[in-house]
């Protein structure tokens, strides 16, 4: 078995793991393995071959694969080398990644810091309880983009998608430019959880009814969809009797929530946030375990990967520092709490020493909010408000807080992110 | 050409019958109406191996459950199946019903089974210690075991296909008569002769031996509605815990699989459609509320999937088993609920010899008792592995991530006699889209391995057979 030493093993090569590698080599690191599961790199944005992504990047509107191209060629420039087709199967404590690939066989690579960007996955049909039958044509949207999209094959032609996750919202645009009837997108919410510009592109421009607050409750066929039947739901989400209706179809998108993919993570001993399924982090995106990063979906669902690449770069220049040795001690850290009306925050944790001049602070809402307050307390004193038009738990939110404010307030030991509305 | 057998139904009794039957020199042939072996109630069960207390004394169930739990050690080894003897606990959370657990162990030793033992809440707690609060003793049964059905089925239908049965998959009898002392066996692909017939037609056993006798059976499906929780949190139970049990079953159990989930059913629910295998609200919300009188905070939020599947409740409540007295040479398999895949192989067996009996029929010399699993390179030490993979580089392509399956186990899953050729099929097999994205990543690298390895179209790859195609066309073909 081959045994070899990196001084950065990044795992994955998607949006996250490419930017992660690209600022640890830019930051002096020369020594920067990524790991890629798929056969080339990008991940998903390959599949992605719809527009809007970049314009916080590179203020232009690219495809997925466009922008996914940018950071390859960018990280072939710079001469990071990579393996596809590998898949790490486990890493430990000490931060030894075992692999495996077609050439190499089963490999383990010690790493000076890992980097994790495994992306997520979909909630499947399973998860999701729905009763009927289990036939052929219930697809997560993300398969169905991917069958589209790469392989060329139609995964049916009468297509009822449940949630309103980006995903589904932008796949019932696809399906029905490739000529398939998307009949309705049903949403269990009383909101959509996708971006708003989704919403009016993708299911208003075609005339695709969005029902708020409505589920699939059976599915009917044996082996091919038939039908499935739509319902009302409550306010405490379930269905109400009386409002099935019955919609013929041989297509069901499931577009229900993304899962960031950390059983690797665990198998490191990394402490996951129940809220998130992504990993706890300090300022510097390191989780629990000392030398290992975390960035992009893998840590929490983003909305947008312009922020993944953000988020990543600062990952890659930890991880840098990390095994440079130059990082400065911290001291005791301030726990950031997740208020009234804010869901989580990433990071958990900042040690104001190592936080920089500014250090951004992402979270989701829990309901949607109109001209409502995002503040920052340091205890009982609100240190920042800011005002928003309109808040919703599809778009991921930020505060800036800056050195100024941890200078200002020493010896703090907690800072709390909550929504106000008044 | 006369079979000597011709064996209807290739769910697990159908296949043990066969695989007992090629011991013998005998032309075999096995009728399926599905796609693969393992397609009905076979697949959709506790995958538990009872002790066998439960069915009363002097029952076929009984004898059955306590033989075929014997058996099932052996046959594991050589047919090359998991199987793990975990124990079973039957808990009791009422004080003044104790008592049942003590009828049922005498119940138990009079049907032959070993080791039963009466244990106090602090005991059972030991074993399994996240029993629900309520619970105040327990059966502990110490020869259940917990097994993967479709391993154990497709082992027994591989075994018998290499020593010679035939399978005829995606064809569906059609109608049954005797003519000049032999069967004649319809089916919507031609008409088939034999000597004696085997009737493992699971929730149809009726209808067929309705057609041959006076001896009228009655089928009702009860169905069972399971869910399936994550490998993640695999070893929350460490035995089969059922409650106690009711005129309907055996109630709610939690189990651990071979395969480290964790399963949670049945409901019972005797319904009409023999085809209707839907899961419906009510049944989902049962389990997760019953779940809960036994084992206390199970994680229910880690379901993968939900699933139900039919047993084949016959009205006198027992197996039938043999030959009605006016239907001579047509072997009844019927009425087949639980533990009717415990009693499998040793009904497979009696049914076999049997037949064996009647035909006079002789010991094939050439019989291949063993049979190995595909091969799973995650059991290897890492320098087998290596070696593997250099030998043939698609064991180190992972293609199913959740469960850590190689392009190398689909393509043996593929290539086997009676290979698979649809999704289904491959999970079955080797687990590819069993885990908990459920076939999201892997499902379209599956269907390519399957397309490429069978010379059909993608587009024509299915899901479970007959009209389940995955895709509908290529893009842009209107």
């Amino acid at each position: 078995m081959t045994v070899t030493e990196h001084d950065i093993v990044v795992i994955g090569g998607g949006p996250a793991g490419l930017a992660a590698a690209i600022a640890a080599k830019k930051s002096g690191v020369n020594d920067v393995l990524i790991l890629e599961r798929g056969g080339e790199l990008g991940g998903i944005l390959n599949q992605c071959i719809h527009n809007g992504f970049g314009l916080h990047t590179f203020g232009e509107e690219l495809t997925g694969s466009e922008y996914a191209a940018r950071f390859i060629a960018e990280a072939e420039e710079l001469g990071i080398p990579y393996k596809l087709d590998t898949m790490a199967l486990d890493i430990t404590p000490e931060r030894v990644v075992t692999a495996v690939n077609r050439t190499d066989g089963v490999m383990t690579i010690k790493a000076g810091a890992v980097i994790l960007a495994m992306g997520c996955r979909e909630r499947p049909r399973g998860a999701l309880n729905i009763a009927g039958f289990r036939p052929a044509g219930i697809f997560s949207a993300g398969t169905a983009q991917r069958l589209v999209n790469i392989e060329g094959y139609m995964p049916g032609k009468e297509v009822v998608i449940l949630g309103s996750g980006d995903i589904g919202l932008i796949m019932a645009r696809r399906m029905t430019l490739e000529g398939a009837r998307v009949k309705l997108v049903a949403e269990l919410m009383p909101y959509s959880g996708g971006l708003k510009r989704n919403i009016v592109q993708c299911l208003d421009d075609f005339d695709i009814p969005l029902l708020l607050s409505h589920t699939v409750v059976d599915i009917e066929g044996k082996e091919r969809v038939t039908a499935v039947v739509v319902a009302e739901v409550d306010e405490n989400r379930r269905p109400i009797p009386g409002t099935e209706q019955r919609i013929s179809c041989d297509t069901l998108l499931l577009s229900c929530g993304l899962l960031p993919e950390n059983e690797l993570s665990q198998s490191a001993g990394v402490e996951l946030s129940p809220v998130t399924g992504g990993a706890v982090v300090n300022e510097s995106l390191e989780t629990s375990v000392g030398g290992v990063f975390a960035c992009g979906n893998v840590l929490h669902v983003h909305d947008l990967v312009d922020y993944v690449s953000e988020e990543a770069a600062l990952a890659g220049e930890n991880a840098a520092r990390y095994v440079r040795g130059e990082r400065c001690e911290g001291g005791e850290p301030i726990s950031l709490r997740a208020g009234n009306g804010v869901r989580y925050t990433v990071p958990s944790f900042i040690a104001p020493e190592r936080a920089g001049d500014k250090l951004t602070v992402r979270f989701r809402v829990a309901d949607v909010y109109k001209n409502a307050f995002v503040c920052v307390y340091c205890g009982d004193e609100c240190v920042q408000r800011r005002k928003k038009r309109v808040l919703a738990p599809g778009e991921m939110e930020q505060v800036v807080l800056t050195d100024r404010l941890f200078a200002e307030n020493p010896g703090l030991s907690e800072i709390t992110i909550k929504i106000e509305t008044a | 050409m006369i079979y000597d057998t011709i064996i209807i139904g290739a769910g697990v009794v159908g296949c043990a019958a066969a695989r007992f039957l090629s011991a013998y020199l005998a032309d075999v042939l096995v009728l399926e109406r599905e796609e693969d072996v393992c397609a009905g109630t076979s697949k959709a069960n506790s995958a538990i191996i009872h002790s066998g207390y439960d069915a009363p004394n002097g029952s076929l169930k009984a004898r059955y459950n306590v033989l075929g739990n014997a058996m099932t050690e052996k046959l594991s080894r050589e047919l090359d199946f998991p199987f793990e003897r975990r124990g079973s606990l039957t808990v009791c959370t009422d004080p003044s019903r104790v008592s049942v657990l003590e009828e049922l162990r005498m119940r138990g030793e009079k049907n032959g089974v070993p080791g039963l033992r009466i244990l106090d809440r602090d005991e059972a707690l030991r074993l399994e210690p996240n029993l629900a609060d309520g619970v105040v003793a327990a059966l502990f049964a110490p020869t259940a075991g917990i097994v993967c059905p479709f391993k154990m089925t497709i082992a027994f239908a591989e075994n018998a296909c290499e020593n010679g049965a035939e399978f005829r998959l995606n064809t569906r009898v059609t109608g049954l008569y005797r003519e000049d002392g032999l069967w004649r066996v319809q089916t919507d692909r031609g008409e088939y002769t034999s000597k004696t017939v085997v009737n493992a037609a699971g929730v149809y056993a009726d209808v067929l031996n309705n057609l041959v006798s006076e001896r009228k059976l009655r089928i009702t499906p009860r169905r069972g509605d399971y869910i399936l929780l994550d490998r993640a949190v695999g070893g929350y139970v460490r035995h089969t815990v059922f409650p106690l049990p009711t005129k309907l079953g055996k109630g709610v159990l939690v189990t651990p699989t071979v395969h480290g989930n964790t399963i949670v059913g049945p409901t019972a629910v005797d319904i009409e459609d023999r085809e209707s295998t839907a899961t419906t609200a009510d049944g989902i919300n049962t389990v997760l509320e019953r779940s809960s009188l036994s084992i206390k905070n199970l994680p229910v939020r880690s379901v993968i999937t939900s699933f139900a599947g039919l047993r084949a409740h016959e009205d006198g409540g027992d197996f039938v088993i043999g030959e009605p007295d006016d239907a001579p040479g047509f072997f009844n398999c019927a009425g087949i609920e639980s533990p009717g895949l415990s009693a499998a192989p040793a009904i497979g067996e009696e049914v076999a010899r049997r037949i064996a009996e009647k035909l006079n029929l002789k010991a094939d010399p050439d019989f291949k008792p063993e049979r190995r699993d595909i091969l799973d390179p995650s059991k290897l030490s890492t320098e087998e592995r290596n070696i593997l993979i250099k030998k043939n580089p698609a064991y180190g392509a992972i293609v199913c991530r959740c469960e850590g399956v190689t392009e190398g186990e689909i393509l043996e899953a593929i290539r086997r006699p009676l290979g698979a050729r649809s999704l289904d099929a491959v999970k079955r097999r080797v687990r590819a889209g069993m885990g908990r994205c459920q076939g999201g990543f892997c499902s379209p690298k599956v269907m390519e391995l399957i397309s490429r390895e069978c010379g059909i179209p993608l587009d024509e790859v299915t899901k479970c057979g007959g009209a389940s195609r995955i895709t509908v066309g290529r893009t842009k073909e209107g």
